[in-house]
This record gives C-alpha cells, sequence and structure tokens, in this order.
C-alpha cells in the first residue's frame, strides 16, 4: 500500500440483494487514522457497507477498493489479513475455552500462541481463559474479540454495535482498540444506531438512511 | 500481519475441528452407535441362515460405512456459522487448506468408525476367512478418505445455501458410488483370489481426482458464496 493512500475508498458503490437495494451510490474515503462514525437505523445498510469494507461483499456495482486492493479483484487475501470486523455475532466456537478460540486464531495468523494469553489477561479474561466460550456471558465473548484485535493487530478496523452488550469497564475497550489503530494510522469504521456513546470517538459522521450515505451537512 | 503457511493452518482447521468434534461428540457418540445397531439389525431381518450372513457381511459392513460415513463426512460440527467463516477469511486462512484440514479431519473419524464396525461384523456375520485380508486395512483408508473428499468437496459447493441439508446427501451418494463399487469388488476379488489391482487403482484415482477438485475449486467456491 502506497504511504498516505486511502485506507479504503468507496466510488458509486451500490447493493443490491435480489430487486431490493440495500445501499445506493455511496461515495466513503476513509483516511489513515481517520476514524468513521456511521449512524443510521436498522435495516439502514449499516452492516452490508461494513461487510463491503471488510472485503466479504461484493458491490454489485460501483468500485471499492479497500487497503489500496480493489474488492473485485483477486488480490484481497493479503488486504483481508490487515482487516479485523467485530459483527454482531462473536466468531467464536462454542465447544473450544476462550483461550482456545485466540490460540486458534494466534497459529492462523502466524503470531506466538503466548501472546494469546496476554492478550486475554489485557482485556480481563485471565481468569475465565479455560471456560467454554459456550458457558461464557455475551459481554465476556465481546472482549475475547477484543483480545483478538490486540492480538491480530488490523490496520482496518470494522465495529458493527462495539458497545452493545458491553459494561462500562469493558467499553473503555472499544476506546482503546480505536486509539491503538488510530495511532498506527490505521482506519476505523463504527457504525451505531445508537450514537451516543460512538460520537466521542470519531472524527467523521455520516448518516445511512434507506441506504444512501449523507455525511454531517446531510450532502450524500 | 503474517499469515501462517498452508500446511500450518489446515493442521490448525484439523485440530480445532478435532477439539470441537470431540467435545460435541456428534460423530463419536450418535452416528458410530447408530451405524454399530444398523449392522446389528440386519441379522435379525435375515434369521439364522449363517451362510448367506456369512457371505452379505462384508457388503454390509461397506453400505453401513459407506451410509452412516456420509453423515460423518456431512457432520454439523463442520460447518462453520457465517461469522466463524467471516473470521477464517480474515484471518487469511486458505479455503484450499481448509479443504485439506477438514478432509484430515472427517478421514480420522471414518477411519475410528470403521474400526468400531470391522468387529461387530466380524461378531455378527462370522464372514470367515478372506485370503490376503491385510489388503482389507488398505481399502478402509481408501474408503474413509474418499468418503471425507467427498463429504468436505459436497460442504464447499453447498456452503451458504438453504437448501444445505437436502442438496449435500444428494450429492454425495452419487460421487460415493465408485467408492462402494470398488471396496466391494476388491473383497471378492480377494475372495475368488483374484488381482485386486483394478478395484484399488479405481479408489485410488477417485480418491485423486476429487482432492484435485475439491483444492482446486475451493477458492471459488468460498467467493462465490458470498
Amino acid at each position: 500500500m502506497i504511504e498516505g493512500a486511502p485506507i479504503a475508498d468507496l466510488s458509486r458503490v451500490g447493493v443490491r440483494f435480489g430487486r431490493m437495494p440495500v445501499l445506493r451510490d455511496v461515495n466513503l474515503r476513509i483516511d489513515p487514522g481517520e476514524v468513521v462514525g456511521i449512524v443510521g437505523p436498522n435495516g439502514s445498510g449499516k452492516s452490508t457497507l461494513l461487510r463491503i469494507l471488510a472485503t466479504l461483499l461484493k458491490p454489485s456495482i460501483g468500485r471499492a477498493a479497500v487497503l489500496g486492493t480493489d474488492v473485485l479483484s483477486e488480490g484481497t487475501l493479503a488486504a483481508r489479513r490487515q482487516i479485523d470486523l467485530l459483527g454482531h455475532h462473536p466468531g467464536l466456537w462454542g465447544e473450544l475455552t476462550l483461550l482456545e478460540n485466540l490460540t486458534f486464531v494466534a497459529r492462523l495468523a502466524g503470531s506466538p500462541t503466548e501472546k494469546a494469553e496476554r492478550a486475554l489477561d489485557l482485556v480481563g479474561l485471565g481468569g475465565a481463559k479455560h471456560r467454554r466460550a459456550d458457558h461464557s456471558s455475551h459481554g465476556m465473548q465481546r472482549r475475547v474479540e477484543f483480545a483478538r484485535v490486540l492480538l491480530t493487530r488490523p490496520r482496518m478496523l470494522l465495529l458493527d454495535e462495539a458497545h452493545a452488550g458491553l459494561d462500562k469497564a469493558a467499553q473503555a475497550l472499544v476506546k482503546a482498540a480505536v486509539e491503538d489503530v488510530q495511532g498506527r494510522e490505521g482506519g476505523v469504521v463504527l457504525v451505531s444506531h445508537e450514537p451516543d456513546r460512538m460520537l466521542p470517538l470519531v472524527n467523521t459522521t455520516y448518516h445511512l438512511e434507506g441506504g444512501t450515505l449523507h455525511d454531517r451537512t446531510g450532502m450524500t | 500481519m503474517k499469515a501462517g503457511g498452508f500446511w500450518q493452518q489446515a493442521k490448525e482447521i484439523a485440530r480445532k475441528d478435532l477439539l470441537v468434534e470431540g467435545r460435541a461428540g456428534e460423530a463419536l457418540y450418535i452416528t458410530i452407535p447408530f451405524g454399530a445397531v444398523a449392522l446389528m439389525l440386519i441379522p435379525l431381518a435375515i434369521g439364522t441362515d449363517r451362510p448367506l450372513l456369512a457371505e452379505v457381511g462384508p457388503g454390509m459392513f461397506l453400505a453401513v460405512a459407506l451410509l452412516f460415513g456420509m453423515l460423518v463426512a456431512f457432520r454439523q460440527t463442520a460447518a462453520d456459522t457465517p461469522p466463524q467463516r467471516e473470521l477464517l477469511t480474515l484471518l487469511g486462512t486458505d479455503p484450499a487448506a481448509k479443504f485439506v484440514g477438514r478432509t484430515a479431519t472427517s478421514t480420522l473419524l471414518l477411519l475410528a468408525f470403521e474400526i468400531v464396525l470391522v468387529p461387530v461384523t466380524i461378531l455378527l456375520y462370522n464372514p470367515g476367512r478372506i485370503p490376503n485380508w491385510p489388503w482389507l486395512i488398505l481399502v478402509m483408508v481408501l474408503l474413509a478418505g474418499g468418503l471425507a473428499l467427498v463429504g468436505t468437496l459436497a460442504g464447499s459447493v453447498t456452503t451458504g445455501l438453504r437448501t444445505r441439508n437436502t442438496l449435500t446427501p444428494l450429492l454425495v451418494a452419487p460421487l460415493s458410488m465408485p467408492l462402494l463399487l470398488g471396496s466391494a469388488q476388491v473383497v471378492e476379488a480377494l475372495r475368488r483370489e483374484e488381482s485386486i489391482l483394478p478395484w484399488i487403482t479405481l479408489l485410488a484415482t477417485m480418491n485423486l481426482a476429487v482432492a484435485v477438485i475439491g483444492v482446486v475449486t475451493a477458492r471459488p467456491l468460498e467467493e462465490s458464496s458470498r
């Protein structure tokens, strides 16, 4: 990726599921060190937009480049390794313990496995590391995901309703994760239908409604 | 972040799948006992015709191994949820490594399944001594590997489809027929003390062909499921 190049650059992106348009004519540029907040009601297309930024969904129309890679190209593998997405449902295997889940991630990512244990300590789960994921609360599972962010150190962090299900202490993890990525000149996107807790963290806010993205001034 | 290499990724997928399977116990505690029960029911239906039982015993073993083996190969624990699939993708996991890892797990489970069924078959059907029987160990390995490959390939093809549970057995059953045919013919050839080479070649070729197709199509199949 070229120095100073945008982390993500979406131009006239549209997505349709069958006949239903979910996103229309979305233009969005995320620069290094920028934290973008996207606010919108349920069903407005926020999660779809995040999945495009994560290269997990291809736009039906328009151009989307993430970390210097066109999401429609074959070369997304390298870009994907620099992205982490925390969605509505934690990507954990219920039968594995919290530590086993994180060790699995570490091994796949080619990271030392000792880091997994240290990351769990840092998010306050050191005492629960041998608890199965399906015996852990949603908040604990969320904390494991933040431990994963500490482990993989993504260049682009995508947070879908990041504060949901987190107690006050855990909400500090969101701030720490955002600041860490921002400090490394990465990009962060937070989406929420409850902007109050998100807004203090972001540089730029957009409003997404009916699949159309408006900036703070209401311009599309 | 640098991702682990291909074989490292395949090994980690297999290790994780085995841990999940060991704790969920889907294959070990549900499918394997059902397979053993199916083998027990057939002699009850046939009655006390011992020569007939001895004659059909190896065939019954293969049929049960194939039918219940399909369930093992297509076990639910091998199906990741969408967030798990997305995580694996974002970690840069090579879809081909996922295919190899998942096939390795299924092969081990199917071998365990066959190892449980062998003494049950000998006990209930008393098939007698088959000449050069150690060749059957190779057949069991090729059958387990072949079923695991076919099951994993069918799982890859149907990932993300709403009709997955219906479609997968419909794909697995016809693709498994050469495996059943080859294995049964090896048993027959051994009994008649004829050459088993053509049938072993069929089994090995089938394994190789599905392995190549599975590895080559892993990435396009995964990308098309988005």
